[in-house]
């Protein structure tokens, strides 16, 4: 009877072997070569699911403050905020809002009394959405205990500028640095060109707006 | 303006499911490959050093891109890629998933997201764009452009469908139809300084390429033809091109 059972299930298990070809000589491949065990990989498409309470923190914000050389107009405070998407490690897209308040031309200074702008057209505000890449990425060290992950990013945007009573098409071209001070706290220093074209003094020209500020975004 | 810019900030951090969570921490994964490497920075080129053994348990605490911070049995903590944390098993034995972009999310993927630059009738755009993939061939966009021209400034808003040929390809050509808002600011030195706002239509034809596995690059030429309310209809060539990502 024990005998009967045995050879039953034996041959039960040859026809299969027969009936399903496709793992078979991946079982077989298994028994002849060195020992290592091949996992038959399920056909399966898998439900993506993300583990519960895992924190996905590619959203960054943040504010900065800095200075900003306003071309003819001297150099001015500048502030606001910037709000990136990291899509990979190496890319990220990034939206800056940003305000400054230009001072007074050399003319208007030496002249003593005309005025080239309004209080308010004189209100430096501009926006712009950028592409950004990672391009240099490593690492900062303070001291010999204290490592924090650091990326030099270079930006390409297209925006808009509103000054002197008008919006004038901007092309921002930047470079930065990245400091992660914490795993969600990030120090930035950035340096962008704002150029845009003006026919404010008289004749139309490109004027380049260097901006230099210091920055800190929370990564969520 | 900052009081502003302080108020969308924490709205939007609010709005986002992570805020919640954050505090709770993640789950708990046991490794399945040979070993799982730990760097020290979310990134390929950072130093691996630490390794798990098969077996061991690691907690997942954060992720960022393609990189997750785990904390190891001893507590140490560095960054683990999400191709190898797919090499694990929750304590229940279940193979342990993480979204992402695969190579076969070209045709499988559901949103598609990008910036978008170009000329509208000689003036600048400055855009923002979305898609919604119904399928693979059938989209849903809109996108909200800043007209930035010598003459008027304005603003577009516009949504349609389009028809993606051939989705499977790297490059596939694509046409679409649709209709938006159209508000046109002269600028002051004009005779006629009076703003305007019509309903627009448009017809396009454009190319799109992937990049990489999540990236891609549309070019497309628009045809738009402007109600306005005087007598003649206008008609608008507008030529873009858009820096995409797809979810």
């Amino acid at each position: 009877m024990d005998r009967e059972l045995r050879i039953l299930l034996l041959s039960g298990v040859g026809f299969a072997a027969l009936a399903a070809p496709a793992p078979a000589p991946a079982q077989a491949d298994a028994g002849a070569g060195p020992a290592t065990p091949q996992v038959v990989e399920p056909r399966v498409r898998r439900r993506e699911v993300n583990p519960p309470g895992l924190d996905t923190e590619n959203f960054e914000a943040g504010l900065f403050v800095g200075t900003i050389s306003i071309e003819d107009f001297g150099a001015s405070v500048s502030y606001g905020g910037r709000f990136a998407y990291h899509f990979t490690e190496d890319v990220f897209a990034e939206a800056t809002l940003g305000t400054a308040k230009a001072g007074r031309t050399s003319y208007e200074d030496l002249s003593g009394s005309a005025e080239l702008l309004t209080d308010s057209e004189r209100q430096f505000t501009h926006y712009d959405l950028a592409i950004g890449w990672n391009a240099l990425p490593g690492e900062v060290f303070l001291g010999s205990g204290r490592a924090m992950p650091s990326a030099v990013y270079f930006t390409l945007g297209a925006g808009s500028t509103r000054f002197a009573g008008d919006d004038h098409f901007t092309v921002a071209l930047g470079a930065g640095l990245r400091v992660l001070a914490t795993d969600w706290v990030a120090a930035h220093l950035y340096v962008r060109d704002l150029a845009f074209e003006s026919d404010l003094l008289g004749k139309n020209k490109l004027t380049h707006n260097l901006q230099v500020t210091f920055g800190v975004t929370a990564f969520f | 303006m900052i009081r502003r810019l302080l108020t969308t900030v924490l709205l939007l951090w609010s709005l986002h499911p992570a805020a919640l969570l954050a505090a709770s921490g993640g789950g708990r994964v046991v490794v399945e490959d040979p070993y799982i490497e730990f760097r020290s920075g979310p990134g390929r080129g950072f130093p691996v050093f630490h390794v798990v053994d098969r077996g061991e348990a690691v907690v997942l605490l954060r992720r960022r891109t393609d990189w997750i911070k785990v904390r190891g049995n001893d507590g140490t903590e560095g960054w683990v890629n999400r191709g190898q944390l797919e090499r694990t098993l929750t304590p229940d034995g279940e193979p342990v998933t993480l979204p992402g972009a695969s190579p076969e999310s070209r045709t499988a993927h559901r949103w598609e997201a990008g910036l978008m630059t170009g000329d509208f009738d000689g003036a600048n755009m400055v855009a923002a764009q979305a898609a919604w993939v119904v399928t693979p061939k059938l989209h849903v966009r809109a996108d909200v452009s800043h007209l930035l021209g010598d003459y008027s400034n304005g603003w577009l808003a516009a949504a349609g469908i389009a028809h993606v040929f051939m989705p499977h390809r790297r490059i596939s050509p694509l046409v679409g139809i649709g209709g938006g808002v159209l508000h046109i600011e002269p600028k002051a030195t004009l005779v006629m300084p009076e703003d305007r706002t019509d309903t627009a239509a448009y017809a396009g034809i454009g190319l799109r390429g992937y990049l990489t596995t999540r990236f891609l690059l549309q070019a497309e030429y628009r045809q738009f033809v402007v109600f306005t309310s005087r007598d003649d209809n206008e008609e608008i060539d507008a030529w873009t091109v858009s820096f995409a990502y797809y979810f």
